[in-house]
């Protein structure tokens, strides 16, 4: 029973290069200080205090989690998640 | 304005196109276009569009060309290093094609001017390298009702979207705020593959022209992802969002403010 998540280029020094790791169905918070026990630092990255950080989005199925029910959004097996940050680079 | 027999020939392959036509190209030929940064992104949309023969193209830059520009600003040449980035790209886009008239305007994009540079042009391209111009440049085109065609990269990946303010989200729909200085690192810092601003270029200049020319569907209400290692294209909704400060129903951010320049370093 997995879930799937992209991890984005600029975090993916914290999981060895994975651009997709697995987690554990539950809520969108749980999930990410799941995944911080495998992979350390990720939870601070993308959330602060239990919330997600306003500059990094998280996606169910192409859906922003903001528009549904933030951090407590259920995540079911078989859902893909995506973590995307604001990248500003035009260089 | 009539094609030349020169301009049918050079325009054949569109012209040929139903979805174009010597219609499509008519109203190519009479767009205007401004780009915000003639680096990585802007050389190859710039590029496109002098090819494909828009009209007027603007590109705003204040930045002199360097020797580490040259792996992916494919617009400036080791003949150009120290001239200024809008005026070196100038010279490449009229000696493509000289039918276009291409404007170099040497001034650092601000809260002052944005709203004079952008006020006469169709549609207006983002390719700038950090948040708080980035944010302007989003507050600016929703003021102005201007559709604005986003892309941004770093290392591998790339993220394009299409702003049509009135009809779809904004950034600040997408990302409400600018991440805090240091927490993202720039290009200068983690690098880019040189390739990279080639292919969200690419898709910016694809969007540009289909805005122009009326077909298609533009990439509003929707960000596209571009991951070069695992070469994943991604499609993320964005909802328009009622609480927008800038777009929503009741906007807080009514006048346009330059954020600090910290942001500028990340």
């Amino acid at each position: 029973m997995t879930v799937k998540v992209r991890i984005p280029v600029p975090l993916q020094r914290l999981t060895k290069g994975k651009e997709e790791v697995d987690g554990e169905p539950g809520t969108i918070i749980s999930l990410v200080n799941s995944l911080d026990k495998k992979y350390p630092g990720l939870a601070e990255r993308i959330s602060e205090g239990g919330k997600l950080r306003r500059f990094v989005n998280v996606y169910v199925n192409e859906e922003d989690v903001r528009f549904m029910n933030n951090e407590e959004t259920e995540v079911k097996d078989g859902d893909e998640i995506s973590i995307v940050p604001a990248i500003a680079g035009g260089g | 304005m009539e094609f030349t027999e020169e301009q049918l020939k050079r325009y054949s392959r569109h012209i040929i196109l139903p979805e174009v036509g010597g219609k499509g190209q008519k109203k190519i030929s009479e767009a205007k276009v401004l780009i915000i940064g003639a680096g990585g992104l802007g050389c190859p949309v710039g590029y496109y569009l002098a090819a494909a023969g828009v009209g007027t193209i603007a590109l705003v830059d204040n930045d002199n060309v360097e020797l580490s520009n040259l792996q992916r600003q494919i617009a400036h040449s080791v003949k150009t290093i120290d001239v200024n980035k809008a005026e070196s790209a100038k010279q490449t886009f009229e000696a493509l094609n000289p039918d276009v008239n291409v404007i170099a305007v040497n001034e650092r994009i601000g809260s002052k001017n944005i709203l004079g540079l952008i006020r006469d042009y169709d549609i207006i391209v983002d390719g700038t390298d950090n948040f708080p111009t980035r944010y302007l440049i989003n507050d600016a085109c929703v003021m102005l009702k201007k559709p604005l065609v986003s892309g941004a990269i770093l290392r591998f990946e790339g993220q394009v979207t299409t702003i049509m303010p009135g009809e779809g989200p904004c950034y600040r729909c997408l990302f409400e705020e600018p991440p805090p200085p240091g927490l993202v690192p720039s290009c200068q810092e983690a690098g880019v593959l040189g390739v990279l601003p080639g292919v969200i270029g690419a898709l910016q200049a694809t969007e540009v022209l289909k805005l122009i020319i009326g077909k298609g569907k533009p990439l509003k209400g929707n960000l596209l992802i571009y991951d070069a290692l695992g070469v994943n294209f991604r499609k993320v909704r964005i909802p328009k969002n009622d609480n927008c400060p800038v777009c929503g129903k009741d906007p807080k951010i009514k006048d346009l403010t330059d954020l600090p320049e910290e942001y500028c370093s990340i």
